[in-house]
């Protein structure tokens, strides 16, 4: 299925959890996830399944003033 | 007495020695991003929310890396936002980034060539953020009356600019900004405009609580030498201010005596 990830089109599994799709991106360091403007909690991470067409950002802390 | 030792600042209810305040933005790379704010001794430092960068650069080091929460003090802003929203949006992302991590830097912006404030929506996303619990050091205009009105929404410091941001210009309009630590109880620190040492101690001398900048020392030719200036810059403006400057007269005193003159 594909949803919308970080304002790109991003093809996962059906039923793919967030820790499934932070692992599939080797992710590392810290972050933060929205799907459709709703932040998912990290202690979701495993339960909340994404469908297709959600929305999704993942987000960190970059240099700034 | 008071000495650099015992004169401390309180935001939110936590103590900071160090009254300057720095950003990340605009450094060469981490390794001058670390030096720099190691060399400038801040223990309040601004980050900015995006979006991570998929799929690419998998092994460049993480700003949380070089800047550890557990050593300062993380200030996540909300620059690039042009509404309440979306800076509300990255307030509550930010705190969930940073384990619930409460104290934010709000700046609504209204304009790209100035990024002067929108007053209107940062009041507006004080209010909620307040509201939703957050600490919030608020950046703003030098409007002594907009400066009150954020403290009484129950903004934890406010941030007047002392000039547009990365302009380096200096403090345009000091006699706003000493109105506005004047009508104070919340801490005053100017954020954003100022470009060299003297400008932060000129700040400081007005009674500002700290100055926040990014850009001046960035910027600079070499940022690590003016990560120690701004530093000693800051330390000299605040002692200078708590000594109390000597009144300014027309004309000259002489500092040696009249008496005992053998000539």
């Amino acid at each position: 299925m594909k949803v919308l990830l970080n304002g790109s089109s991003y093809s996962i599994e059906n039923n793919c959890s967030i820790v499934a799709l932070i692992k599939n991106l080797e992710l590392n360091g810290k972050y933060a996830v929205e799907i459709n403007q709703t932040i998912i909690p990290r202690s979701e991470y495993s339960n909340q399944k994404i469908n297709s067409g959600d929305k999704i950002e993942i987000v960190q802390a970059i240099g700034g003033g | 007495m008071t000495n650099s030792h015992t004169d401390k600042f309180t935001i939110a209810g936590s103590k900071y020695s160090s009254r300057l305040l720095v950003g990340t933005g605009k450094y060469k790379n981490s390794e001058e991003t670390k030096s720099a704010i190691d060399k400038s001794g801040a223990e309040i430092v601004t980050v900015a929310i995006r979006r991570t960068n998929i799929g690419q650069e998998k092994n460049a080091p993480n700003l949380l890396d070089i800047i550890p929460p557990d050593k300062y003090t993380i200030l996540p802003n909300t620059a690039g936002c042009y509404d309440a929203a979306s800076a509300v949006r990255t307030c509550r992302l930010a705190r969930e980034l940073l384990n619930g991590h409460d104290l934010v830097k709000l700046e609504v912006l209204a304009d790209e060539k100035t990024l002067f404030p929108n007053i209107t929506q940062t009041l507006d996303a004080a209010k909620e953020l307040v509201d939703d619990n957050f600490k919030v050091m608020v950046y703003t205009t030098d409007d002594p009356i907009i400066a009150k009105r954020l403290e009484e929404i129950g903004c934890v410091a406010v941030m007047p600019l002392a000039a547009p941001i990365g302009s380096g210009l200096g403090i345009q309009n000091p006699y706003n900004i000493r109105t506005i630590v004047e009508n104070a109880s919340v801490p005053i620190i100017v954020d954003a405009g100022v470009g060299t040492a003297s400008d932060a101690s000129i700040a400081m001398e007005l009674g500002c609580d700290g100055v926040l900048m990014n850009t001046a020392i960035a910027e600079a030719k070499n940022p690590i030498l003016m990560a120690s200036a701004m530093k000693k810059a800051i330390q000299a403006g605040r002692e200078a201010y708590l000594a109390g400057r000597m009144p300014k007269r027309a004309y000259a005193s002489a500092s040696s005596p009249i008496d005992g003159r053998f000539f």
